[in-house]
């Protein structure tokens, strides 16, 4: 099952190191990756692998929402399906 | 396959326009609890509503956690109580003792179903049954009543409009300390439909499997903020705009239904398109309308405004999802939504603004607080007009009205969380007794002859 974490907030040192690192402890493995910055105003979007993960995917979306606190960023995963379900036909 | 553009809209849905699913509602018949007695048919209730929704709210949290779009309510739907205890009308308190107790274990908010499909006449059973909904309202917490009094197909049951206006008024009497919060529990429908997932209205229809998945999507503040976009379109833009929010609105509340019907092993019913308000600010019809051109709604051209919006979400939901049903329509309630409330304050909104307004879109006088010294004849006649609304345009419409004990125009009622505040609002003084003490039937309209 593929998941998408969002990552996005003021630009700051070390954002992709963390993410990914706790990505990598999670079992979680990145196949997509962007990200661009607007200003100050950082956005990374990556797309996961959670199919070798033993936590569930609702587990690991509250993990990554208090990750996101603990650096300042807005951090989500969600299922991939919300998005290709509410954008395209 | 989606966009950053695609990502980044659907996080701010969530984040700042208060995009959610408005309700998971688990419709379960009961028909196979009736007993001999009505405790033997209570203790049935219970325990089949309990093993049946036992995870409802375990996978609607689970379901939010993925797809990390806030899941609101969650809900059950009953077949109507009053079929079920038909041989002992009297004792129907017992059963909805047992519903709201499994609504309280369950840890849902709000249970429907207490409910009387008296369309075309009142049975014996049915007449003690209504008799029994003030006092069940006032002694529960989580159960909601319904009553159907009128049909396209059948015409409007004037004895039952009478006796609802004289419910109404009971129900918020004894609940007087609470500012009559029992009549916000209940609802007089015409063309009341099986499978409605918002409440106070919804019960599971006697058509329907045993049980089922019902979701209500919402999203005022989604379309709202859309048309913020797009502030000198003309109207024929704006409606498209609408239609396409609405569709990703709705494709996410098509998602999470198929697959909670999946989860809780229950068939999936339908997507409801209804746009649901909350007292939230930003989460409001009343200011889809204002932002489309109306200084305040309730103001000449409000009837238009909404035309065009309920039908621009039905059109733009009906694409996205592969059942839609319930009630589908935008939702004007006072008391639950802030741009009303704000409205109804200023003395821009009336009761008789509001009743065009329910000619073109779901569903009716909904939430709305009047003197508590309105006489019962007077209720009556409000949910007769809105029932000939409903007969003539084969539409759903209903009303759910508070007449607030001991409160006068320039007083105020507060229900807390959903249900919200409303100030109250003045009623016409004139009799309408005689109309509604005259009993019979409206009869059913010549274009319900389709056979």
């Amino acid at each position: 099952m593929r998941a998408v974490v969002t990552v996005t907030g003021k630009d700051k040192k070390g954002i992709i190191a963390k993410i990914s690192a706790f990505l990598c402890e999670k079992g979680a493995n990145v196949e997509d990756i962007s990200q661009t910055i607007l200003g100050e105003y950082f956005a990374m979007i990556m797309i996961v692998d959670l199919s070798e993960s033993k936590e569930e995917l609702s587990v690991l979306a509250r993990e990554c929402s208090e990750l996101g606190k603990q650096i300042g960023m807005s951090v989500y995963m969600q299922h991939e399906d919300i998005f290709n379900a509410m954008h395209s036909v | 396959m989606f966009t950053h553009k695609d990502v980044l809209e659907t996080i701010a849905m969530v984040e700042k326009e208060h995009l959610d699913i408005r309700t998971i509602t688990m419709g379960i018949s009961l028909l196979t609890c009736i007993r001999d007695t009505a405790k033997e048919t209570a203790r049935r209730v219970y325990d089949l509503v309990c093993k049946k929704a036992e995870n409802i709210v375990k996978t609607a949290s689970d379901l939010s956690g993925e797809y990390g779009i806030p899941i609101v309510n969650k809900r059950v739907s009953v077949t109507p109580v009053s079929l079920i205890t038909a041989a002992f009308p009297e004792d129907a308190p017992l059963v909805g003792k047992a519903l709201d107790d499994a609504a309280a274990t369950l840890g849902i908010d709000f249970l429907g179903g207490y409910s009387a499909l008296v369309h075309k006449s009142t049975a014996d059973y049915e007449r003690k049954f209504i008799r029994t909904i003030p006092e069940v309202l006032a002694t529960t917490g989580r159960l909601c009543a319904s009553v159907n009094v009128g049909s396209t197909k059948s015409g409007i049951n004037m004895e039952a409009v009478k006796m609802l206006g004289e419910t109404f008024k009971e129900a918020a009497f004894l609940t007087k300390d609470k500012d009559g919060i029992g009549a916000a529990k209940l609802v007089a429908f015409c063309n009341a439909v099986e499978d409605n997932p918002f409440m106070a209205g919804a019960f599971h229809g006697v058509g329907e499997a045993d049980t089922v998945i019902n979701v209500g999507v919402s999203g005022p503040g989604v379309v709202k903020h859309a048309l913020e976009q797009i502030p000198d379109a003309d109207l024929t833009e704006v409606a498209e705009l609408i239609k396409r929010t609405a569709f990703k609105i709705t494709r996410a509340g098509q998602l999470v239904a198929k697959e909670a019907s999946k989860r809780l092993n229950a068939q999936f019913g339908i997507v409801d398109l209804s746009l649901a308000p909350t007292p939230a600010m930003g989460d409001s019809v009343a200011q889809i309308l204002e932002e489309m051109g109306i200084q305040t709604v309730g103001g000449h051209g409000t009837t238009a405004a909404l035309a065009l919006l309920n039908d621009a979400v039905k059109k733009g939901g009906v694409m996205a999802s592969s059942r839609v049903g319930g009630l589908s329509g935008a939702f004007i309630p006072v008391s639950e939504d802030i741009g009303m409330i704000k409205a109804a304050e200023k003395g821009a909104i009336t009761l008789d603004k509001l009743e065009a307004m329910t000619c073109v879109c779901s569903v009716g006088l909904d939430m709305i607080a009047i003197p508590g010294d309105t006489p019962a004849t007077t209720i009556s006649a409000m949910i007769a007009d809105e029932a000939a609304i409903g007969m003539i345009n084969n539409k759903t419409t209903a009303v759910r009205i508070i007449p607030a004990p001991g409160k006068t125009v320039g007083d105020e009622v507060s229900f807390g969380g959903l249900l919200g505040r409303a100030p109250i609002m003045p009623v016409h003084e004139c009799d309408s007794s005689k109309l509604i003490n005259r009993g019979g039937n409206i009869p059913a309209p010549i274009h319900s002859f389709k056979n």
